[in-house]
C-alpha cells in the first residue's frame, strides 16, 4: 500500500469508528445523568 | 388502534440495534465499496463525511422526531403534523410495499448461494450459472411467463421467517431478532474481513480503495454519488425510521441515537469496503489482471465476482458461507423494517391487531413478491422497479418531505425543540440550514440529473413499453396510492390520539 493510501485508511477508520465510539459514550453518559437526575428529584 | 396501548421497545439499545439493522443492508456491502473506489478512493471520504453531516444525520434526526413526536406510522404521523400531508405517509407506505417485494428475492438468492458455496456449484462459469442455470433469465425483458422453482422455495422461506418475526411484535419479534442479527452480522463480517486482508494481493486492493484521487472532489458527479450513497444506505426517506421511532418513549435522546445509528452504518460500510477490496485485490493478483477490470458492484459483485474468487481461494467454501451468510442477515434485518412500515400503517389505519395485520398485509406483499419475481423475467422486473422506486420514490419523497416540513409548514423550530428537550447535543443552527437548504438543493439536483439521463436514453436500454409498465407505472402508482388513501376518512379519535400511552414498560436504562 502507498503511504497516502495508508494515511487515508487510518483517517477514515479513526474518524468513522472513532465517531461511533464517541457517540456511544456520549449517549450512555447522558442516559446515566438523566437517570441520576430522575432519582434525585424523586420523579417517577 | 387509537385506544390500544402502542407497543414500545424494551430498551433503547434494542431500538438502536433495530435502527442499525435496518440501515445496514445489501447496499453497505455491495454498493459502498465501489462507489468509494469510483469516487476518488480515499478522497471520497471528504464528500462522504460532509454528506453524512449535512444530509444523512439531519434527515435521520427529522424522521426520529416525526415518529417520536406524533407517535405513529408515516400516514398518521404526517396527518397529526398537518392533515393534508398524510398523502406523503401513504406514498412512503406504497414505496415500502414495492421495495419489500423485490428486496426479499435478493435475500432468497443469497440463501441459495450460501448453500452453493459449500460445493461451489457455480463451477468455472459463475455468470453463466447465475443467469442461465439458477435464475434462468429470459432473453428479453417482459412480464411474467414462467416460474423458477429454485428461487420460489427459498423466497417462501424468507417470507415465512420475516412474517413470523413480525407476528411476534415489536419487542418480542423485531427487537429480539435484531439482538441476534446484529452481533451475528458483526461476527460473520469480522471473520470475513480478517480472512480477506490476509489473502495474497489484499494490500493492492486496499491501495486501490484508499489511494486518494483529489481531483475527484472537484467533480460534481462524485458529490451527487456521495449524497446518494448516504441517502440510500441510511434507510431514510421511506418512513422506516418514523415507524421505529414511534415505538420509543418520549424523552429519548433522539439526536444522540441518530449519531450512533449514522456512525454505525458508516462504520459497517468502511468494514465492507476493506473486506470487498481486499478480496478483489486477491482476485486481481491471482488472475494477473488489473484491479479496475475486476472492480464492480451490485449483483455482479456478489453473485458473479465473489463466487469466482471463492473458487480460487483456499477454504473458499467457508469464505462463501461467511459472505453470503452476511448478505442474508444484513438483508433480513432491513426487510423486517421495510415490511413493518406497511403493517404499522394498516394497523394504525384500521385498528386491527398485529397478527391479522401481518397475515393480511405481510401476506399481500409476500404474494406479490412470489408471483412476480422468482420468474424468468424477475431480474428485469426487479431492476426496473428498484431503479424507479429509488429515484422517483425514496429520493423524491425525501425531497418533498423536507420542502414541506421546512418551507411550507415551517415546522423545523417546533421539531427542533422536541429533540433538544431530551438530547445531550442540541441541534443548533446547522440542523434547519442543512434540512431547509442543503438537503433540498442536493436532492433536487439528484432528481434533475436522473431525469436528464432518463430522457437521454432508456434505462439499461430496456424497451420503452417495459419501462413504462415496470418502472414509471410503479413509481407513479405509489404517488397515486398515497393521494387516494389520504382522501379516505379516519376515525376522529385516531387522528387526535398522539399522547403518550400509559407507561407499562420497565424503565429503560440503555
Amino acid at each position: 500500500m502507498s503511504t497516502s493510501a495508508i494515511i487515508m485508511m487510518i483517517i477514515a477508520i479513526t474518524l468513522i469508528w472513532g465517531g461511533l465510539a464517541a457517540s456511544i459514550v456520549l449517549l450512555r453518559r447522558h442516559i446515566q445523568r438523566a437517570a441520576q437526575d430522575t432519582d434525585s428529584t424523586g420523579a417517577p | 388502534m387509537a385506544n390500544q396501548v402502542r407497543e414500545q421497545w424494551a430498551t433503547r439499545a434494542g431500538f438502536l440495534l433495530a435502527a442499525i439493522g435496518s440501515a445496514v443492508g445489501l447496499g453497505n456491502i455491495w454498493r459502498f465499496p465501489y462507489v468509494a473506489y469510483e469516487g476518488g478512493g480515499g478522497a471520497f471520504l471528504v464528500p462522504y463525511l460532509i454528506a453524512l453531516f449535512t444530509a444523512g444525520i439531519p434527515l435521520l434526526v427529522l424522521e426520529y422526531i416525526l415518529g417520536n413526536r406524533y407517535r405513529g406510522s408515516p400516514p398518521i404521523a404526517f396527518l397529526r403534523m398537518s392533515r393534508p400531508t398524510q398523502a406523503l405517509g401513504w406514498w412512503q407506505v406504497a414505496i415500502c410495499f414495492v421495495i419489500a417485494a423485490y428486496y426479499a428475492v435478493v435475500i432468497a438468492w443469497a440463501v441459495r448461494f450460501t448453500g452453493f458455496s459449500i460445493g461451489q456449484q457455480w463451477g468455472d462459469d459463475p455468470e453463466g450459472f447465475l443467469m442461465q442455470d439458477f435464475l434462468q433469465v429470459a432473453a428479453e425483458p417482459g412480464m411474467v411467463s414462467s416460474y423458477v422453482s429454485g428461487v420460489v422455495w427459498p423466497l417462501i422461506a424468507v417470507w415465512v421467517v420475516t412474517l413470523g418475526i413480525l407476528a411476534l411484535g415489536v419487542r418480542r419479534g423485531i427487537e429480539r431478532a435484531n439482538k441476534i442479527f446484529i452481533p451475528l452480522l458483526a461476527a460473520l463480517f469480522l471473520v470475513l474481513v480478517v480472512r480477506a486482508v490476509t489473502l495474497p494481493g489484499a494490500m493492492s486492493g486496499l491501495d486501490a480503495l484508499f489511494s486518494p484521487d483529489w481531483s475527484a472532489i472537484t467533480d460534481s458527479a462524485v458529490w451527487v454519488s456521495a449524497y446518494g450513497q448516504i441517502f440510500f444506505s441510511l434507510s431514510i426517506g421511506f418512513g422506516i425510521m418514523i415507524t421505529y421511532a414511534s415505538y420509543l418513549r418520549r424523552g429519548t435522546d433522539l439526536t444522540g441515537s441518530a449519531l450512533v445509528a449514522g456512525f454505525a452504518n458508516s462504520s459497517f460500510e468502511i468494514l465492507a469496503g476493506i473486506g470487498v477490496f481486499a478480496t478483489l485485490g486477491f482476485m486481481a493478483v491471482t488472475g494477473g489482471i488489473a484491479l479496475d477490470e475486476v472492480a464492480t458492484d451490485g449483483i455482479g459483485l456478489a453473485f458473479v465476482a465473489f463466487p469466482e474468487i471463492i473458487s480460487n481461494m483456499p477454504a473458499g467454501s467457508l469464505f462463501g458461507l461467511l459472505f453470503f451468510g452476511s448478505l442474508v442477515v444484513a438483508g433480513m434485518s432491513s426487510l423486517i423494517s421495510i415490511v413493518q412500515v406497511v403493517i404499522a400503517a394498516v394497523q394504525d389505519r384500521t385498528g386491527i391487531g398485529r397478527i391479522p395485520a401481518v397475515l393480511c398485509v405481510g401476506g399481500a406483499i409476500a404474494l406479490a413478491s412470489i408471483l412476480l419475481f422468482p420468474t424468468e423475467e424477475g431480474l428485469y422486473l426487479l431492476d426496473a422497479a428498484d431503479h424507479f422506486i429509488n429515484q422517483y420514490g425514496i429520493a423524491l419523497a425525501g425531497l418533498v418531505v423536507v420542502v414541506v416540513v421546512s418551507w411550507v409548514l415551517r415546522k423545523l423550530p417546533e421539531l427542533q425543540t422536541h429533540a433538544d428537550e431530551a438530547s445531550a447535543i442540541r441541534l443548533g443552527w446547522w440542523w434547519p440550514v442543512t434540512l431547509g437548504v442543503i438537503t433540498p438543493l442536493v436532492l433536487g439536483w439528484m432528481m434533475w440529473d436522473s431525469l436528464r439521463s432518463e430522457i437521454a436514453e432508456n434505462y439499461e436500454d430496456y424497451p420503452t413499453s417495459f419501462l413504462l409498465s415496470a418502472g414509471w407505472a410503479v413509481a407513479i402508482g405509489a404517488v397515486v396510492f398515497g393521494v387516494i388513501m389520504s382522501f379516505l376518512p379516519w376515525k376522529r379519535a385516531t387522528t387526535e390520539s398522539a399522547e403518550e400511552p400509559a407507561d407499562e414498560t420497565p424503565k429503560v436504562s440503555r
